[in-house]
C-alpha cells in the first residue's frame, strides 16, 4: 500500500446557498520521498483538499467522504483527537503568507518550541536548542540570536525559512506546502524552493506542492495534479504534464505561465472566462464553458461529465476528446504557440 | 435554632401579658420618667402613632448593639459645635450637660431634668444669674472626675465661632463676657468670672447681661457638657471626644462612621435618667437615603438617625401597607411653616386686608404643597406648635368647614378693606425650595378666588434674609407683600419658638431677621414679661397670649407644621417619641 | 523607553495642574458669576443661625475675599509645600501633599482621600476580576458557539447588562439578595471592613457591589471579546495552531484569545482607571465610603478642597491608566514600539 492514497475524496460544504462541492472525487497516491504537485487557480478545491489531509474540517460544518491512507491508517474515519496526534508529528503543512500564518505576539522561537513540544515530552531547554537547530538548518543566519525574534522582525523569506522549520520540528512524514512562495519575491522564490527540495531528501518526506504557478512544480514536483472545479482534470509525472499534456485546461495553465526566460512585458495567454461556480458546477465537463475546443466533442462535454482516463503509463486525463486529438491540437495548436510568443 | 427562637417567643408573649395585666390595673399609660419601661406600664401593640403615647416594645433587656444610620453628615459630634436636634438627642449617650430632656413619652419629654447638675438652676431675683451644683462622682472616660471647670472651660472654647462654626451663640449673646472676649483659645488668660465663676469645683454660676427666665434651657444645651482642657484639641476634638455619658467611641472615622461601647467610668448611681441597656452603637454616615428607610423596614437596621422621615419613595409603601403602618409614627414637630403678611406693604397695612387673606386660603391646597398629611404636616391654626407648652388650639379664622378657604368672609374683610375687588401684590420664596414654591403657588390659586392677585417672586436662599425678603426696604420698594417663612426653634420652649420671629425689636434695616412682618409694641411687651418670668407655668401662659395677639393682628398666615412619618425598628425596644426632639428617643432604646 | 516614560510623566503633571486650574476655577467662579459674595459662600459652612458677624469671620478664614489666583495659589502650595492650620488651641502643619481642610468640617483632606482609596480599590479590583473572567469567557463561549441558543441568550444579557442603570440593578439587588434575607449583607448599609481586618467580612460586604458593577462591565467585555474572538478565530495563524496538533483549548485560549486580548487590555486598563476615582453610583447606591461617594458628599456640600481632592486623585488615576495602558501595549503587542 501506498503511504498516502486518497480514494473517492469528497468535501463539500453546506451553505445558505447550496452545497459547494470543493473537492468532489479526488483520489491520488503518493509515495515517501516524492513530491506531489497540486496545481490549479483559486477555487480549485487544492487548498480544501490540503486541509482535509490534515482533518482540519473536523468538526467544523464540512461533510467528508471517501477515503483517506496515512501509512495504513484511514483518516477519514479516525476521531478528531486522532488525527490531531498525528497533525504536527506525522504531517505538517506549510502555509502561504508567513506573517499571517504566524502568531504576531508570539517570538518565532516560541513558536516552534510549542510545535516541538506538542509532540515531544521535552524541557523548554531542550526544545528550544532544537528550536535554534531547525532554525540553523533552514538557513538563517544566527539562529541562537534570531530565535527570540517576533516574526514582524523577519523579512518575508527569513520568515517562509522558520515557518518551514517549524513545519519540520518534528520530522513529519508527510509535508504540506500550500503555496509556500507565493508571497515572496522571484530570487527568495528560488532559494525557498531550493531549501525545500534539499530538505526533502534530507527528512525522505512525502512532499504535497500546492499552488496555482505551474513553475513552482516544475522546479520540485516528481507527479503532477491539475485540479479543476474540485476535480483532477489530468495527473502525470512532471514530464507528462510539461511536454506531453492532454487537458486543455493545462494548456491554458501553460500558456498562463510567467517564466524566468521571459520578457516580463511580453503578454501571457490567460485562460479566458472565470473559475466555476462549486455550487452551480456547469453540467456535463466542467471546463467547457472555457474551453476553446469543447465543441470539437459534439455536445458532449455539455452533457456528460467525462471519466478520468488513463492514457498511456499513469498519465490520467479528463476530457471527452479522444486521447489523439488531444496529441495533435498539442502539437499543431498549442506547443507551436506557447514557443513562439 | 428555630426551637429556641419559638420558645423566647413564647416567653416574651407571656412577659407581654404580665406586662399589660400590671398596666392596666394601675391605670396609669405614661411611663414616669427615664425610658419608662420599668413602670411598664403602657401598650406594648404595633399600631399607627403607638409610640407617641406610649412606649413600643418595653423591656429592661441589657445587652446588643443599636445601629444608627445617617443621611449626610454631623454637622459635629463635638457638643460645642452641635447645631441639630438629632444630635442633641444623640448625643445624651456619650455626654453628660447640666440638664437634659428626659427620656420620656410625649410631653414628659419636654420636661428638664438635672443631669450633671444636682437639680435646675437657681435664679437670682433679677432672673440674670443662674447658679448649679454639679453632682459628686461624675467621671470622664479616663477616670478623671467631672468638676465645674470642665464645664466652664467648654462654654467658653465654644464661643470661638472660628474653630466652631457649627454652633449656636446663645451663650455668646446672653452671657457678660469681658470686653472683646475671644473664647478660650484665642483670649487665653482673660478672667472670665463676669459670665462664668466656678466658687468652687462643684458649683457654676453663669452671669447674664440681661434677665433672662429660662436659663435653664441653656443649660441643656451640649456646650454644658464638659470638656477635658488637657485633652482639648479644637477643631479636632470631634474625631476624639472624651465621653461622661454610659458610651464612650470605640472608632470614629469622620464622613464614614463611629461605634460606641460602653464607658466603665459611668456611675449610674450618679445618672437616674439613663438605663444604658445596649452594649453599643454602630452608626454609619453619608448612607444613602433610600437604603436606609429599606433596611429598617427589613430589620437590618435600626434608626435613620436625622430623625426627619422616610424618603417619598418609603413613604407610600408604609401607608399602603396596613402592617408596615402599625409599625410607623407620625409625630409633628417644632417646625412651622408660615406666609408673613408684611405690615408695611399697601394694602396689607390694613388689618382687614390681612384679615382677607386669613380668609381666602385654602389650607387643604396648602397642605399638599409641603406634602399632605403625613409627610408635610398638620394644617397650622396658630403659630406655637402643638409641642411647645404653651400651645392651645384656637383657630380665629376657620376658613370654611373643609379648611378650603371661606370665600364670602374673605369678600367682606376685603370690602371692609375698601378693596372689594382685589388688589395686586408679590409673594417671595426661596427659590431652591420646591415646596415653597408649590405652597407660594397654592396661595396663587386660592387667594385670586376672591380678586387677590400674586405674582411670584424667587429668590435665592442664601440672601432671601440678607437682600430680599427679610430687609424692610427691598420688600417695601418691590411690594413683597407676603414672604415664605419657616420657623423651628431650637427647643420647646415659647422663647426659642417665638422671641425671634414676633419681636419687631429683632427687625433691622439692614436685613437678616426672620421676622418679617410682625410689628406690635404689645407683642414686645410681652415677651419682656415672658424674659423676666421664672415661673414655668406662667411664663407660658404669657407666650400663649403672644400667639393668640400676633393671630388677632394677622401679620401671620400659618400654614402647616410639619409631621415626619417614622419607622420602629423591629429589633429595638422601648421605642417612643419624645416630643422634645420630634423623633425616636435615642436613649432609652434597648435591643430585643 | 525610559525618556517616554518620563515624558509622559511631565504631561501627566501638566494635565493634572490643568485639571486642577479647571476644578478650582469652576466652583470659584461659577457661584460669583451668579451673583454670590464671599460672605453668602462662606454662610454655607457655619451653623444655621448664624450671625452676620459669624459668617465674616468664617469668610476671612476660609480664605474667600482673596482673588482667585490667591486662592488657588495657596492650594497649589499646599500640595507641593504642605500648609500650617489653626485648629484653636494650636496650630498643625499640615504636610505635603496637603489638599486642605474641608470647608465644612475643618479637618485635612488627604487623610480621607486616604482612608477613601482602599474602598474604592476593593470594589474596583473585586468587580473587575469579576467582569473579566465573567466577561471574557462569555464572549469567548459565544464566538465558538456564533449563532448558538448560549450565544443569543448570552448577548441578550448583555444588552441588558449594558444597558441597565446601576442605581437600577443596584437596588434590585439589595432588594432580591440583602434587605431582611437571610443571607442579608449583615452590616447597615455604608460598612466597609478592610481585608486586613476580616478578609471574609471585606468580601461578603462587597459582594453585591461588585456584581452589579461587574455586570455592567461584563456585558461589554463579553461583547468586545466575543467580536475580538470571531475575528481571529479566522485569522490564519489559528489555522497554523491547529495545524501543529494544538489541542482546541489551547488554540482558542493561547492563539485566539491571546489575539483578541489587546484591544480587551486597552478598554479594562482605562475602566479601571476611571473607576479608581471612584464609582459614584455603586458607591452611592450601596452607601460605600469610597472616593466616588466622597466626590459625590463633597459636590452637594460644595465643600472645594475635598472637591479639589478627589478630583485630582481620579484624574491621577485616569492619567496613570493612561500611561500603564500605553506601556502594557507594548508588552502585549510585541509590533508596537513606543516612542
Amino acid at each position: 500500500m501506498s503511504f498516502l492514497e486518497l480514494k473517492d475524496l469528497r468535501i463539500h460544504f453546506p451553505t445558505d446557498d447550496g452545497l459547494v462541492k470543493s473537492v468532489d472525487g479526488l483520489s491520488f497516491t503518493l509515495e515517501r520521498g516524492r513530491t506531489l504537485g497540486i496545481v490549479g487557480e483559486s477555487g480549485s478545491g487544492k487548498s480544501v483538499t490540503s486541509l482535509g489531509i490534515l482533518g482540519l474540517h473536523k468538526g467544523g460544518r464540512a461533510r467528508i467522504s471517501g477515503e483517506i491512507w496515512l501509512d495504513g491508517e484511514e483518516l477519514v474515519g479516525a476521531s478528531q483527537e486522532h488525527v490531531r496526534t498525528l497533525r504536527g508529528k506525522k504531517m505538517a503543512m506549510i502555509f502561504q503568507d508567513p506573517l499571517s500564518a504566524m502568531h504576531p505576539f508570539y517570538t518565532v522561537g516560541d513558536q516552534i518550541i510549542e510545535a516541538y513540544r506538542i509532540h515531544n515530552d521535552v524541557s523548554k531547554k531542550v526544545a528550544r536548542k532544537h528550536a535554534i537547530d531547525m532554525l540553523g538548518r533552514v538557513g538563517i543566519p544566527q539562529p541562537a540570536r534570531r530565535v527570540d525574534s517576533y516574526p514582524h522582525e523577519f523579512s518575508g523569506g527569513m520568515r517562509q525559512r522558520a515557518m518551514i522549520a517549524m513545519a519540520l520540528s518534528c520530522d513529519p512524514e508527510l509535508l504540506i506546502a500550500d503555496e509556500p512562495t507565493t508571497a515572496l519575491d522571484v530570487t527568495v522564490q528560488a532559494q525557498i524552493l531550493d531549501l525545500m527540495r534539499d530538505l526533502q531528501r534530507d527528512f525522505d518526506a512525502a512532499l504535497i506542492v500546492i499552488t496555482h504557478d505551474l513553475g513552482v512544480v516544475a522546479e520540485l514536483s516528481d507527479d503532477i495534479l491539475v485540479m479543476y472545479g474540485g476535480k483532477c482534470v489530468e495527473y502525470g509525472t512532471s514530464d507528462d504534464i510539461f511536454e506531453r499534456p492532454e487537458h486543455p485546461y493545462t494548456w491554458g495553465l501553460l500558456g498562463s505561465m510567467p517564466r524566468l526566460d521571459r520578457e516580463p512585458t511580453e503578454r501571457l495567454m490567460p485562460i479566458k472566462g472565470s473559475p466555476p461556480s462549486l455550487i452551480n458546477v456547469p453540467s456535463g465537463c466542467a471546463f467547457h464553458p472555457r474551453c476553446a475546443f469543447e465543441e470539437r466533442t459534439a455536445g458532449l462535454a455539455k452533457v456528460e461529465v467525462p471519466e478520468l482516463r488513463e492514457t498511456e503509463g499513469g498519465h490520467l486525463v479528463r476530457c471527452h476528446l479522444p486521447a489523439e486529438r488531444r496529441r495533435a491540437i498539442w502539437r499543431n495548436e498549442i506547443k507551436p504557440n506557447l514557443e513562439a510568443s | 435554632m428555630l426551637r429556641r427562637r419559638l420558645g423566647m417567643a413564647a416567653t416574651g408573649a407571656v412577659l407581654a401579658l404580665a406586662v399589660a395585666a400590671c398596666g392596666g390595673g394601675s391605670g396609669s399609660s405614661t411611663p414616669s420618667s427615664s425610658g419608662g419601661a420599668a413602670a411598664g406600664g403602657s401598650d406594648s401593640k404595633s399600631e399607627f402613632n403607638a409610640a407617641m403615647t406610649g412606649v413600643v416594645n418595653p423591656s429592661d433587656k441589657k445587652g446588643g448593639i443599636l445601629k444608627f444610620a445617617n443621611g449626610g453628615d454631623w454637622d459635629s459630634l463635638d457638643p460645642g459645635d452641635t447645631y441639630y436636634g438629632y444630635s442633641w438627642n444623640f448625643i445624651r449617650l456619650y455626654g453628660r450637660s447640666l440638664l437634659m430632656f428626659k427620656s420620656a413619652v410625649g410631653k414628659e419629654g419636654n420636661q428638664l431634668a438635672p443631669d450633671l447638675a444636682e437639680d435646675l438652676g437657681k435664679p437670682s431675683d433679677d432672673a440674670k444669674t443662674w447658679t448649679y451644683k454639679i453632682k459628686k462622682g461624675v467621671k470622664f472616660e479616663d477616670g478623671t472626675p467631672v468638676t465645674s471647670k470642665d464645664v466652664k472651660y467648654a462654654v467658653e472654647r465654644s464661643f470661638d465661632k472660628e474653630v466652631f462654626p457649627d454652633g449656636y451663640t446663645y451663650f455668646n449673646d446672653f452671657l457678660a463676657w469681658p470686653k472683646d472676649y475671644k473664647g478660650a483659645y484665642k483670649s487665653k488668660d482673660v478672667n472670665t468670672d463676669s459670665a462664668i465663676e466656678t466658687p468652687d469645683d462643684y458649683t457654676i454660676v453663669f452671669h447674664l447681661k440681661q434677665p433672662l427666665s429660662n436659663f435653664d434651657y441653656f443649660a441643656q444645651l451640649p456646650a454644658t457638657i464638659p470638656v477635658p482642657k488637657d485633652k482639648d484639641t479644637g477643631a479636632k476634638y470631634k474625631e476624639h471626644i472624651i465621653a461622661t455619658g454610659p458610651y464612650k467611641f470605640e472608632k470614629n472615622e469622620i464622613g464614614k462612621g463611629f461605634t460606641l461601647v460602653r464607658n466603665d467610668q459611668w456611675d449610674p448611681a450618679t445618672d437616674p435618667n439613663r438605663k444604658a441597656l445596649p452594649d453599643g452603637y454602630e452608626v454609619s454616615t453619608n448612607v444613602n437615603a433610600d437604603d436606609i428607610d429599606n433596611r429598617i423596614i427589613a430589620g437590618d437596621l435600626d434608626i435613620d438617625v436625622a430623625g426627619i422621615g422616610v424618603q417619598s419613595a418609603a413613604l407610600g409603601r408604609v401607608l399602603s401597607d396596613p402592617a408596615m403602618k402599625a409599625n410607623a409614627d407620625n409625630p409633628t414637630s417644632t417646625r412651622l411653616w408660615y406666609t408673613s403678611i408684611n405690615g408695611n406693604v399697601p394694602p396689607f397695612d390694613n388689618i382687614d386686608c390681612r384679615k382677607a387673606v386669613q380668609y381666602a386660603v385654602d389650607k387643604v391646597a396648602l397642605q399638599t404643597a409641603w406634602g399632605g398629611e403625613f409627610s408635610g404636616g398638620q394644617i397650622a391654626t396658630s403659630m406655637l406648635p402643638p409641642a411647645i407648652p404653651g400651645h392651645e388650639d384656637f383657630n380665629l379664622y376657620p376658613p370654611g368647614a373643609d379648611n378650603k378657604g371661606d370665600v364670602n368672609k374673605a369678600k367682606e374683610a376685603l370690602t371692609a378693606c375698601g378693596q372689594p375687588n382685589g388688589f395686586e401684590t408679590n409673594i417671595s420664596y426661596r427659590a431652591e425650595r420646591p415646596k415653597e414654591k408649590a405652597a407660594a403657588e397654592a396661595l396663587q390659586q386660592s387667594l385670586g378666588r376672591v380678586g387677590i392677585k400674586l405674582t411670584l417672586k424667587p429668590f435665592p436662599q442664601a440672601d432671601y434674609f440678607a437682600l430680599y425678603a427679610g430687609k424692610p426696604g427691598y420688600a417695601k420698594d418691590n411690594k413683597i407683600g407676603l414672604a415664605m417663612n419657616g420657623w423651628q426653634s431650637d427647643w420647646p420652649d415659647g422663647f426659642g419658638f417665638l422671641q425671634q420671629i414676633t419681636d419687631s425689636r429683632v427687625i433691622r434695616e439692614t436685613g437678616g431677621s426672620s421676622n418679617i412682618s410682625v410689628r406690635d409694641p404689645e407683642v414686645d411687651k410681652l415677651v419682656d414679661k415672658a424674659m423676666l418670668e421664672t415661673d414655668t407655668d406662667a411664663r407660658n401662659a404669657i407666650w400663649t397670649q403672644i400667639d393668640k395677639k400676633v393671630m388677632e393682628d394677622a401679620f401671620v398666615l400659618p400654614n402647616v407644621w410639619t409631621k415626619t412619618l417614622l419607622v420602629r425598628s423591629k429589633n429595638a425596644t422601648n421605642i417612643f417619641v419624645n416630643e422634645a426632639y420630634g423623633m425616636y428617643d435615642y436613649l432609652g432604646m434597648g435591643v430585643k | 523607553m525610559v525618556t517616554y516614560i518620563i515624558r509622559r510623566l511631565i504631561w501627566a503633571v501638566v494635565m493634572l495642574s490643568i485639571v486642577s486650574i479647571i476644578t478650582f476655577a469652576i466652583f470659584f467662579l461659577v457661584p460669583r458669576l451668579a451673583g454670590a459674595t464671599s460672605e453668602s459662600l462662606a454662610a454655607r459652612y457655619v451653623g444655621r443661625t448664624a450671625s452676620a458677624e459669624q459668617v465674616k469671620v468664617a469668610a476671612e478664614k476660609l480664605g474667600f475675599n482673596d482673588p482667585l489666583i490667591v486662592q488657588y495659589g495657596r492650594f497649589a502650595k499646599g500640595i507641593v509645600a504642605g500648609a500650617d492650620y489653626d485648629y484653636g488651641p494650636g496650630v498643625e502643619h499640615c504636610p505635603a501633599p496637603c489638599f486642605g481642610y474641608s470647608f465644612l468640617t475643618r479637618l485635612p483632606v488627604w487623610p480621607d482621600l486616604l482612608d477613601r482609596l482602599p474602598v474604592t480599590m476593593s470594589l474596583a479590583f473585586g468587580a473587575a476580576v469579576i467582569w473579566v473572567i465573567a466577561g471574557v469567557a462569555t464572549g469567548v463561549l459565544s464566538a465558538l458557539r456564533r449563532g448558538s441558543l448560549f450565544d443569543r441568550a448570552a448577548m441578550g444579557v448583555a444588552l441588558a447588562g449594558v444597558s441597565l442603570p446601576i442605581f437600577f440593578t443596584g437596588i434590585v439587588s439589595l432588594v432580591v439578595f440583602s434587605y431582611g434575607h437571610p443571607f442579608r449583607i449583615t452590616a447597615p448599609g455604608g460598612s466597609f471592613t478592610p481585608i486586613e481586618e476580616n478578609p471574609a467580612m471585606w468580601a461578603y460586604n462587597l459582594i453585591l457591589p461588585w456584581i452589579t458593577l461587574a455586570f455592567l462591565y461584563a456585558a461589554g467585555y463579553a461583547r468586545l471579546t466575543r467580536a475580538g474572538m470571531l475575528e481571529t478565530m479566522n485569522e490564519e495563524y489559528i489555522r497554523t495552531a491547529r495545524a501543529k496538533g494544538l489541542n482546541e483549548r489551547v488554540v482558542v485560549v493561547k492563539h485566539g484569545l491571546r489575539g483578541a486580548l489587546t484591544p480587551i487590555l486597552t478598554i479594562f486598563g482605562l475602566d479601571l482607571g476611571l473607576l479608581l476615582g471612584g464609582a459614584v453610583l455603586t458607591e452611592s447606591t450601596y452607601s460605600l465610603p469610597g472616593m466616588g461617594k466622597y466626590a459625590i458628599d463633597a459636590i452637594t456640600n460644595q465643600d472645594l478642597p475635598k472637591v479639589m481632592g478627589v478630583t485630582l486623585v481620579a484624574a491621577f488615576f485616569v492619567v496613570f491608566a493612561n500611561l500603564i495602558v500605553d506601556l502594557l501595549y507594548a508588552v502585549v503587542d510585541p509590533r508596537v514600539r513606543l516612542g
